[in-house]
């Protein structure tokens, strides 16, 4: 684990959490992924050169024709493939964040009526599990809908999107309250007692000091959400998995195809993210020291 | 709604009989006070004894279980408040300073002008730098709270708040948090202020300042005021002897 160099050889007081457990890492899964040594990515692709090599050295589908069998679908499983996997996650963020940021807001309102739809919202999708969301979705839209006589069909990929959506709403909703709640309440008060109302406050005030606090979480999720899109797959869009078993069957369903072909899925995820959580850490250390 | 009945001559703030109870915990137990305009009143005690509690109820911050507040003769503790319109009239400092930390000291001093009370930019700003100066805060303008020191936080914290053109201040323990070097300055700036004829509730720990500047001294003990009065007679003469030992304790 990274963690935050101190500063000092001082014991350090760990956030306090009313309920009695030490406050959870909001960026826990960036933290693991960025404490990975970069030799890892070149680590993890000898591997999947060697694999083959060793494991299969006796058998008859050769280790060279697996690895041309990978070369030649190389461009196909990412141009196609992965790439959608990155528009998945792409459009996914811009509605989570949306939907997000708003039940987020509406956690902290002060109308009940708001505020206990947005929790129970919240806490249904934030510990509900994705691929579950994501069949719900797929079940319950439509494939095609009809506007005026004009029949639309709704592509899978699409549906994806919104089944993903909801649970990454649902846990940037709570990083927006977890945020907001990290101010402290004087500043609430001093507002207050300013004649500021209430919007005001929150939006000229508050959010701006927490703005930079929820980057670093958001870019967890977003992390965290990229490496969900293969579940995708399972709802038969075409993407880097869905691509790459169908290239298998292509090549005659060799097993000796399984792990180079599944085994470069890991490796360009890996190599995707990556680079996103050393960032989101490196953004977490900057914000935590400048408030 | 500004009370049309209020003229300067009956008290600015008017405290009757006030409780205030945090769940099951009574922490006024019938609180009176008045504060005529012009007037300096400090009130001191024993930690936990509902000072601070007692100020926040003025500015609507706490509310209160039973009794009446007014200022300037409006009702405090009623539905039909209008609570920015009092707000606007009662200007408040804390032990915290808490300054807004993403904007300069100007920029504290003069946006609540600008977005409360909808004046212009530049009249705001000409205002805001006349007062940071008045505090003593001249070429701090640009800076951020968190480059400056506790005491001149404080005093931009004492400028953000005449900012908006209240009629009385109310400061708790706004020293509490400081170096004792740094208290003398913004105690200076407090005094200024009082004698400019700012009506001014204070609670403080500083009794030679309370002595000083005070028209009137409020002593409060586990909820009540026990005894107060002018501080020569206050300070000297004390009758209860819940008094005469916190002052043994604290001079
Ligand atoms: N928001 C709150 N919820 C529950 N109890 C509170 C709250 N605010 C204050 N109290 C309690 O009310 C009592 C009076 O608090 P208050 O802050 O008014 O005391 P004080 O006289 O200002 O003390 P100090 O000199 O330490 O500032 C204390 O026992 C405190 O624990
Ligand atoms: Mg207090």
């Amino acid at each position: 684990m990274i963690r935050t160099p101190a500063k000092t050889n001082l014991p350090v007081m760990l956030p306090y959490d009313p309920t009695g457990r030490v406050a959870a890492d909001p960026i826990m899964f960036s933290r693991w992924l960025a404490s990975m040594p970069i030799w890892v990515l070149p680590m993890m692709a000898a591997c999947l050169v060697l694999w083959p090599a060793i494991a299969h050295a006796a058998s008859n589908y050769s280790y060279g024709q697996a690895t041309s069998a990978l070369f030649k679908w190389m461009p196909f499983i990412v141009l196609d493939g992965f790439l959608l996997n990155v528009v998945i996650s792409l459009f996914t963020m811009i509605f989570g964040t949306f939907f997000g940021v708003l039940l987020g807001l509406g956690q902290i309102s002060p109308a009940g009526w708001i505020r206990i739809p947005a929790k129970i919202f919240t806490q249904v999708f934030r510990n509900s599990p994705w691929l579950v969301l994501l069949f719900v979705v797929l079940l319950a839209l439509p494939f095609e809908i009809t506007i005026g006589g004009v029949i639309i069909s709704i592509p899978d990929w699409t549906k994806a999107v919104f089944g993903l959506s909801l649970p990454v709403m649902a846990n940037i909703s709570e990083v927006v309250r977890g945020a907001i709640n990290s101010v402290p309440s004087g500043q609430w008060e001093a507002a207050e007692s300013l004649a500021y109302s209430r919007r005001q406050t929150l939006w000229l005030i508050i959010l701006p000091q927490c703005f930079k606090r929820m980057i670093p979480p958001w870019m967890n999720w977003y992390a965290i959400l990229t490496m969900a899109t293969p579940l995708c797959s399972l709802l038969g869009v075409e993407e880097i998995i869905t691509l790459s078993r169908q290239a298998i069957e292509a090549e005659d369903n060799h097993p000796e195809l399984l792990v180079p072909f599944f085994g470069f899925a890991l490796l360009i995820f890996f190599a995707y993210c990556y680079p996103i959580a050393r960032w989101t850490v490196r953004l977490e250390r900057r914000f935590q020291v400048k408030l | 709604m500004p009370n049309d009945n209020w003229t300067p001559d009956q008290p600015l703030v008017s405290i009757k009989d006030v409780r205030k109870s945090f769940g099951s915990l009574e922490v006024l137990k019938g609180v009176s006070l008045d504060v005529m305009k012009g007037e300096v009143i400090c009130i001191i005690g024993p930690s936990g004894s509902g000072k601070s509690t007692l100020i926040r109820c003025i500015n609507a911050l706490n509310d209160i279980q039973a009794g009446s507040i007014t200022v300037e003769g409006q009702e405090v503790h009623t539905e039909k408040l209008d609570k920015l319109e009092l707000r606007k009239k009662v200007g408040m400092v804390f032990q915290q300073y808490n300054l807004f930390p993403h904007k300069t000291a100007l920029e504290n001093v003069m946006m609540a002008p600008i977005k409360v009370l909808r004046k212009s930019k530049a009249e705001a700003e000409q205002t805001a730098r006349a007062l940071i100066k008045k505090v003593r805060l001249d070429g701090k303008e640009g800076a951020y709270p968190g480059e400056l020191s506790g005491g001149q936080q404080q005093r931009v914290a004492i400028a953000r708040s005449l900012a908006m053109n209240p009629d009385v201040m109310l400061f708790d323990e706004v020293t509490a948090a400081l170096d004792p070097e740094t208290v003398k300055e913004v105690l200076v700036t407090i005094k200024d202020l009082a004698q400019e004829g700012m009506t001014c509730i204070l609670v403080t720990h500083e009794m030679g300042f309370a002595r000083e500047i005070a028209d009137h001294i409020y002593f409060t003990d586990r909820g009540v005021i026990v005894e107060h009065g002018p501080p020569a007679t206050f300070f000297d003469n004390a009758q209860d002897p819940r008094t005469k030992e916190f002052l043994s304790q604290i001079l």
